[in-house]
């Protein structure tokens, strides 16, 4: 953004000294994730860069901490990216589904009750983890499900929810229901019309809501660390016992690649914001 | 003409008003039903568990039905002197029972919960109690341990007989009924919580200020620069934000080590001596640092949205009419951002209030949060009904904050994204 040429001296130092302090903020936010990258190829054991690297000597770099994630013995980095998966792509499914279904319900003009319902609904995200953690364990204590996949799911379900059925609820606000009742008049079902017409059109929406659910359930530890059994371990109980414990130059190898795969998925929620935006005909 | 006549009919021969409102109920039903398999498993999973969670707040059942011929003859001591006989009796013969059944050790712990020192005396108790003679029982524990023989400790017995208590919500705020019934606080040197409390909101206020002052410029620039240049700057929000919290918080792990690089740096430009390096880890500094960053994006999110639909003819008009760009700014523009403001600033209050990961992390002792306390007596001490008990006080409070968010700038002016 230029400044018009008639601007007067004293402003264009102020316009400077703010374009600086955006910079700064720019850099404190992005910076420390560059951090991580150099470090996991360090050659050796310490957490600093060392003279080598520093002088870009190639004999102190190394694939040695990601050989050790994949291959290193007793490491529990295997066992934690499946748990992470499929408690992931399970807890996102279920989500995607109660959420969608109960959003379609929830924008519905005939629907009594909406904000009651919906603050219900979206509780889970608005309470602080650290209580719904603890309530969530209170439940799965009782039911018998603590120390299992199944209760974790559960639990990365209630949690992903209100993500999926804010985003549906969004994108069905500018949906036009027209073209459903145009469906029915035609002779179809229901059913037949929401797979045909209304899911397609919404799939954005249904899409972003469920990157949001992977994400939590992928990133999330609170929950899990009161869940979770020494067979349930995730990548992030594995992270948080590890930053707790020994600061090893392995967990930098996961770290960059979770940063490797949050970039994919970045690039996945951009794409779609930007499609459902052009479908609901918002353009700027 | 009659209103009858005037009555439309549908082709069924029913009165259209009937008929109407009957598809209107039958839309409600359906919309309901898509509804209520979500409804019904967030109330099972969730809500009913926080009422759960309320109920153990408050219960104080199990010390009731371990010690019941105790407490019945109790309900005739004044609670001033030492009980007599019957009390000693009654607590031999419930205290036997529990031993058969290998529960004193219970029993125990719950004890010193309302009084430290039951645990030794107990278990001195379970092993004396063996060689007890019929009869006399008051002189025979009372000979176990001195204890024993302090009124204090029956006091702390008698105070554990209601089944259900308020005294988890009065220590979580350092208080307790004493003998006489009187709420006191803890002395000084033990008021915990309280200190925790103010650290958890002075940490959450701070960051919130710092992510404000942080987050305004840079929306401001996003919202205004041309598309092309701002979705490129987007990214330096977006990626934190899509990052996994425990990588973020490994990275700051990493640059505020006294070795690493911000160290490196202050001591380059000759901030701070090479053998004199500061501890920026491990104490407020650590969570004030990661969180702001953690946090930043939440705050940025909302303002952009906001800004983003404010035109910028407005600030020319502003300007057109007199005004400096300063003024121009404070009058026009600066009021038109305050959902925003109010949204960033509530998101990241709330998120900061309950922060547990990171400043488990970073924060050391003197940067832990209430969350941290709570997460240790869910997993330390297994103190569950003091958890629930705090933990019910944080949601009282995140509900308080949202309601007076709503009394001010209203729930539904919060826009996300």
């Amino acid at each position: 953004m230029a400044l018009p040429k008639y601007t007067e001296p004293h402003y264009r130092i102020w316009h400077y000294i703010y374009l600086t302090i955006c910079a700064a903020v720019f850099f404190f936010l992005i910076a420390p994730l560059f951090v991580i990258f150099p470090l996991s190829f360090n050659a050796e054991e310490f957490l600093v860069f060392s003279d080598g690297m520093k002088r870009l000597d190639p004999d102190a770099f190394s694939l040695r901490w990601y050989k050790d994630m994949i291959y290193g013995t007793k490491n529990p980095w295997g066992l934690a990216t499946k748990n992470s998966f499929i408690i992931a792509i399970f807890a996102t499914m279920g989500s995607v589904i109660l959420g969608t279904v109960a959003a379609l319900g929830l924008s519905s003009r005939h629907m009594p009750y909406k904000g009651l319902i919906m603050a219900v609904l979206i509780s889970p995200m608005i309470v602080p983890l650290i209580i719904s953690g603890v309530a969530i364990f209170f439940f799965m204590a009782k039911a018998g499900l603590a120390a299992t996949h199944l209760g974790i799911i559960l639990a990365h379900i209630i949690l992903g929810t209100p993500f999926v059925v804010i985003t549906v609820t969004a994108t069905l606000s500018g949906f036009d229901h027209s073209v459903t009742r145009a469906a029915a008049s035609l002779g179809s079902n229901p059913v037949n019309t929401f797979m045909k017409i209304t899911l397609p059109l919404i799939l954005p929406g249904v899409i972003s809501g469920g990157l949001f659910a992977f994400v939590t359930s992928f990133d999330e530890v609170v929950v899990v660390l009161f869940l979770a059994g020494l067979e349930n371990t995730t990548i992030p109980i594995q992270m948080w016992t590890g930053l707790r414990e020994q600061l090893s130059p392995t967990i930098l190898a996961v770290a960059t690649c979770l940063i490797i795969l949050s970039t994919l998925i970045l690039v996945t929620a951009e794409l779609l914001r930007r499609r459902s935006e052009r479908l609901r005909g918002i353009n700027r | 003409m009659s209103s009858e006549t005037k009555q439309i009919l549908t082709t069924d021969g029913i009165p259209l008003e009937v008929s109407l409102k009957k598809a209107e109920r039958r839309n409600k039903i359906k919309a309901f039903l898509l509804v209520a398999p979500l409804l019904l498993f967030i109330i099972i999973t969730y809500v009913f568990p926080i009422g759960d969670m309320l109920m153990r707040s408050v219960d104080d059942k199990m010390v009731t039905q371990m010690l019941p011929k105790t407490f019945k003859a109790m309900e005739k001591w004044d609670g001033k002197e030492l009980p007599d006989e019957e009390v000693f009796a009654a607590f031999h013969s419930d205290f036997i029972k529990l031993v058969e059944e290998k529960r004193e050790g219970k029993l125990s712990t719950q004890l010193n919960y309302t009084k430290n020192g039951f645990k030794s005396i107990i278990k001195k108790l379970r092993r004396k109690s063996k060689s007890f003679e019929e009869g006399n029982y008051k002189e025979q524990i009372m000979g176990v341990h001195k204890r024993w023989a302090n009124v204090e400790y029956w006091q702390a017995i008698k105070r554990r007989a209601p089944a259900y208590t308020g005294q988890k919500y009065l220590k979580g705020i350092d208080m307790f009924k004493n003998e006489n019934g009187e709420i006191v606080s803890v002395p000084e040197d033990r008021r915990i919580h309280r200190v925790l409390w103010l650290r958890t909101l002075e940490i959450a206020f701070f960051v919130t200020v710092f992510c404000f002052l942080m987050a305004y410029p840079i929306a401001h620039l996003l919202a205004t620069l041309p598309m092309k240049y701002s979705n490129l700057l987007m990214i330096c929000v977006l990626l934190p934000f899509w990052t996994s919290l425990l990588v973020r918080t490994a990275s700051w792990m990493i640059l505020l080590q006294q070795q690493g690089l911000v160290n490196d740096f202050f001591v380059g430009i000759g901030l701070v001596a090479d053998d004199n390096r500061p501890e920026m880890m491990f104490n407020k500094t650590g969570s004030y640092v990661a969180m702001t960053q953690i946090l930043l994006p939440f705050m940025v999110l909302p303002l952009y949205s906001v800004m983003k639909t404010i035109s910028p003819s407005l600030m020319r008009a502003g300007k057109s009419l007199g005004g400096t760009p300063f003024i121009a700014f404070w009058k026009v523009y600066f009021p038109l951002t305050i959902p925003g403001i109010g949204a960033g600033c509530l998101l990241v209050f709330i998120l900061a209030i309950g922060y547990y990961i990171t400043p488990a992390l970073v924060g050391g002792a003197s940067g832990t949060l209430i969350s941290n306390q709570i997460a240790f007596h869910m997993k330390s001490t297994l103190d569950w009904s003091f958890a629930s008990a705090m933990g019910l006080m944080l949601l009282t409070g995140v509900l308080a904050i949202y309601w007076v968010y709503n009394k001010l700038v209203g729930i539904d002016n919060i826009k996300l994204g």
